[in-house]
């Protein structure tokens, strides 16, 4: 079973209990965001399009590579791997 | 070649005795111009640490007035500043950092119909802005002008930064977000709330890459986004690939000049973006 890190932005913590990371299992990257999905309910919707896509304002980091160019929601997961959501914010 | 005033010597003194800057690296400072765009939380770290540094002229870039509330955050700005022009106030407390340098206020919108007028004369620009119209005219804009773009953007207690450079290998910021979020689906400062000290971090980092811009030292943030997470002292940075596919900077550009921001971001020609608290809307006839 592999097991990664998710690191999650603050507009989404809230929908995971505070936490600033959890960790999820999954071989694939849409295996993981199913796993958060299910224990988190609502914690995915921001970052998958309703066609099951990713969103193109929200970009998911495995390590430092982006997944758009590792296969998006195919990208394989390796045990200890970390993933990072990052939304678009315009603040200043 | 430029020689220095006996004051500016003193002044920069700690500047000239790097060898990394010495006294070349301190010409180059005084001889370069920096665009600001925002007299606010980034702007305020950005415009202070620029003059302090001895950039040679520096302009900065909002159409809004002080507000009680930016005294938490906004360092360019005191209490008795509170109502006057932003850029106004900015540019009096650059001036008492140092009066060596020029500095010129730019009290307006930037739209698509000034953009080019307004950045044209400046070497590097730095966004500061407080909108996702703006940060893609500023984006396109700089592209098209062939300028670095020194970007930085927070949320609550939450930033990122990183430089866009207008070269066929660096990706732009299109790359990193080829589309905004739909209308009010990422909240304001003012709905939100932002960690005061977080835009200095920011800011500070954005200064930082502008001054090694000008000076050709180090290794610049391209390609490389840095992401910081005050509450967790975390700072991490993924890779940002440039998008053959892409718009503006890819093989085949689609986008060419300027467009209409508000329609590409989602809203209704003239209408206020939600996320504009402070500093730059896009087009004229908002009121922020």
């Amino acid at each position: 079973m592999t097991g990664v890190r998710v690191k999650l932005p603050t507009i989404l913590r809230p929908r995971a209990g505070g936490e600033a990371a959890v960790d999820g299992t999954g071989s694939t990257l849409r295996d993981v965001l199913r796993d958060l999905e299910s224990r988190y309910p609502g914690l995915t919707a921001g970052v998958v399009s309703d066609d099951g896509g990713l969103h193109r304002f929200v970009n998911v980091y495995v390590n430092d590579e982006d997944v758009r160019y590792t296969g998006a929601l195919d990208t394989q997961l390796r045990d200890g791997d970390t993933v990072s959501i990052l939304p678009a914010v315009a603040g200043g | 070649m430029r020689t220095f005033t006996e004051d500016e010597v003193v002044r920069y003194a700690r500047h000239i005795i790097l060898p990394q800057i010495g006294g070349e690296g301190q010409r180059k400072l005084l001889d370069a111009s920096v665009l600001c765009i925002g007299a606010g939380g980034l702007g305020s770290p950005i415009a202070m640490y620029l003059a302090a540094a001895g950039v040679g002229k520096i302009g900065v870039v909002d159409f809004d007035r002080v507000d009680l509330t930016n005294l938490q955050r906004q360092l360019l700005h005191g209490t008795s500043d509170v109502g006057r022009s932003k850029v106004e106030s900015a540019a009096d407390t650059l001036r008492e950092l140092n009066p060596g340098i020029e500095v010129v206020p730019h009290d307006l919108v930037l739209s698509s119909d000034n953009a080019f007028d307004v950045l044209g004369p400046y070497d590097i620009v730095i966004d500061g802005s407080d909108n996702f119209p703006v940060r893609y005219l500023v984006n396109d804009a700089t592209q098209m002008l062939g300028k670095p773009l020194v970007y930085g953007s927070i949320y609550q207690f939450e930033g990122q930064a990183t430089v866009f450079l207008p070269d066929r290998e660096a990706p732009c910021y299109r790359c990193l977000f080829p589309q905004p979020p739909p209308p009010g689906a990422v909240p304001n400062c003012a709905e939100a709330g932002v960690f005061g000290v977080l835009p200095g971090i920011v800011g500070c980092i954005q200064a930082t890459e502008a001054i090694k811009l000008i000076v050709g030292v180090g290794e610049p943030l391209v390609g490389r986004l840095l992401i910081f997470d005050a509450l967790m002292m975390d700072f991490q940075t993924v890779k940002i690939r440039r998008d053959p596919a892409c718009p503006v900077c890819g093989d085949n550009p689609t986008v060419t000049e300027l467009i209409d921001y508000e329609q590409f971001c989602g809203l209704a020609p003239g209408q206020a973006p939600p996320e504009a608290e402070h500093g730059v809307a896009v087009a004229a006839g908002e009121s922020a």
